[in-house]
């Protein structure tokens, strides 16, 4: 195992160096009276460096909201997003950066979320992936880990929902699909067995924008077992979770 | 008489006129100058700026080893992988996978001389967090030397596999960070397990386990 991680972590390595050694930046000219450099990405690193107005920075990187530049001097320090903004590129015109926004929400088309919650009184940890067709329409990929007092177990799903009103800043959506789900009696029970069903999932949630790149969402799913037994199970979940769109 | 002054000065008046337009026609405005330009039509096609992209460096993967309590089973090493993802300079988002070496014998195991946990002597999880960078600023090693650090506070949910069942554990912890480069992390953590963990006799019993780890992270 050990061996394996150290192999990793090398071939990640590898992986990375290679980013540096690229020559070409982003090029940009301070237009406003003067830029600030700090010395790290974050409210916290103090302003070590100043560019005056018209001198040429090159943008070398990114992370979260701050931009590591370099001046002509050969000066490396992180400007934040609002200031870099204010540069203009080469060709004299405001500099494009991706900055995303409750528009690029809209046109939004992967979501990837990570939900917590209840089902029928098991713990229920989920990841779920959804492809948007069109603004009303996605495909959700299901998967969960659930943990309960008398058995542990897995569910997986595929659903379409539909949330009809996608402008709205808490949006409703209803979702409909079918999978399977997994239970595993603990060890500490008079042993039964392992079983693995179908279901079928009638859910309702809804969905929140926050900021950047980032949503809330809750959701109540109903799923109905198709056991081989005499009745059909009916198992309730509550969760909520926070998302990021692509 | 006052006729034919009216009629000098008129004449005088157009002649200095025509002056001006003459005097206009030698150097024209700006934009004149460029209103004929497309007589000639430009052959050259527009060129197109690709601008270089701009490497963004919000993902964070590493490999951490270190030391877990495992209460009632002694202590052991545990190493793990953890990914993080930045949302913004203070938020990130944090997922773990670690398992520990063989645990120890619980005293009722020594005295009583039998097996909890079967042949599945391990301590292993996985686990998603949400992080905070509480205080972001920079460690002073001597005069000449700078890091950039961060102390951060997490909090998270995942499930513990502890010999063959698994349990729904909250983690909480703080870590500290501090940046040797740009993208290289030494990582300083402290992490708290907490879980109800269940005997065969039924009782169930609520446990914390403290892990204590170093790790190496990358930024990409």
């Amino acid at each position: 195992m050990r061996q394996l991680l150290l192999i990793a972590a090398l071939g990640f390595v590898s992986l990375v160096t290679p980013a540096y050694g690229k020559a070409s930046h982003y090029e940009a000219v301070v237009a406003e009276p003067y830029l600030e450099l700090h010395t790290g990405p974050g409210r916290g690193f103090p302003v070590f460096h100043v560019v005056d107005r018209g001198q040429q920075i090159q943008i070398l990187k990114r992370r979260t909201d701050w931009f590591k530049v370099r001046t002509d001097r050969d000066v490396e320090g992180w400007v934040k997003l609002a200031e870099i903004e204010q540069t203009l590129d080469t060709a004299g015109k405001p500099i494009e950066l991706d900055d995303p926004t409750a528009d690029d929400y809209m046109g939004r088309r992967w979501e990837l979320a990570l939900a917590l919650g209840d089902l029928d009184g098991a713990s229920v940890i989920s990841v779920n992936g959804a492809y948007r067709w069109t603004r009303n329409i996605s495909t959700e990929l299901q998967f969960a880990d659930i943990s309960g007092t008398f058995s542990d177990g897995w569910l997986t799903t595929i659903a379409i929902t539909i949330q009809p009103f996608p402008e709205w800043k808490v949006s409703p959506y209803a979702a409909l699909g079918t999978g399977m789900i997994h239970v595993q009696p603990k060890a500490t029970l008079v042993s039964t067995e392992d079983r693995t069903d179908q279901i079928g999932q009638v859910g309702l949630g809804l969905r929140m924008y926050l900021s950047k790149r980032f949503l809330l969402r809750a959701e109540y799913n109903s799923y109905l077992t198709f056991t081989s037994r005499d009745d059909n199970e009916e198992l309730d979940e509550w969760k909520a979770g926070f998302a990021f769109f692509f | 008489m006052e006729s034919r002054l009216r009629l000098l000065l008129l004449m005088v008046l157009a002649a200095t006129m025509s002056a001006c337009s003459v005097f206009g026609r030698d150097k024209p405005p700006m934009e004149d100058a460029n209103a004929s330009a497309p007589v000639i039509s430009p052959e050259v096609e527009r060129r197109e700026i690709k601008r270089p992209k701009i490497d963004t460096e919000n993902f964070e993967v590493g490999a951490f080893a270190g030391l877990l309590s495992v209460e009632d089973f002694g202590s052991t090493t545990v190493y793990g992988l953890r990914g993080r993802y930045h949302i913004t300079e203070g938020l990130f988002a944090e997922g773990t996978y670690a398992t520990s070496s063989a645990l120890g014998l619980t005293s009722a195991e020594v005295l009583a001389g039998f097996d909890l946990l079967g042949s599945d002597r391990k301590y292993e999880y996985y686990d998603v967090s949400v992080g905070y960078n509480l205080l972001p600023g920079e460690t002073f090693i001597g005069r000449n030397w700078a890091f950039n650090s961060a102390l951060y506070v997490i909090a998270g949910a995942g499930q513990t596999s502890l010999g063959v069942d698994d349990y729904f554990t909250m983690t909480f912890g703080a870590g500290y960070q501090v940046l040797a480069t740009d993208w290289l992390a030494l990582d300083f953590g402290v992490r708290d397990h907490l879980f109800d963990l269940e005997f065969t006799s039924g009782e169930k019993k609520s446990t914390h386990n403290i892990e204590l780890t170093m790790g190496i992270n990358f930024f990409f």
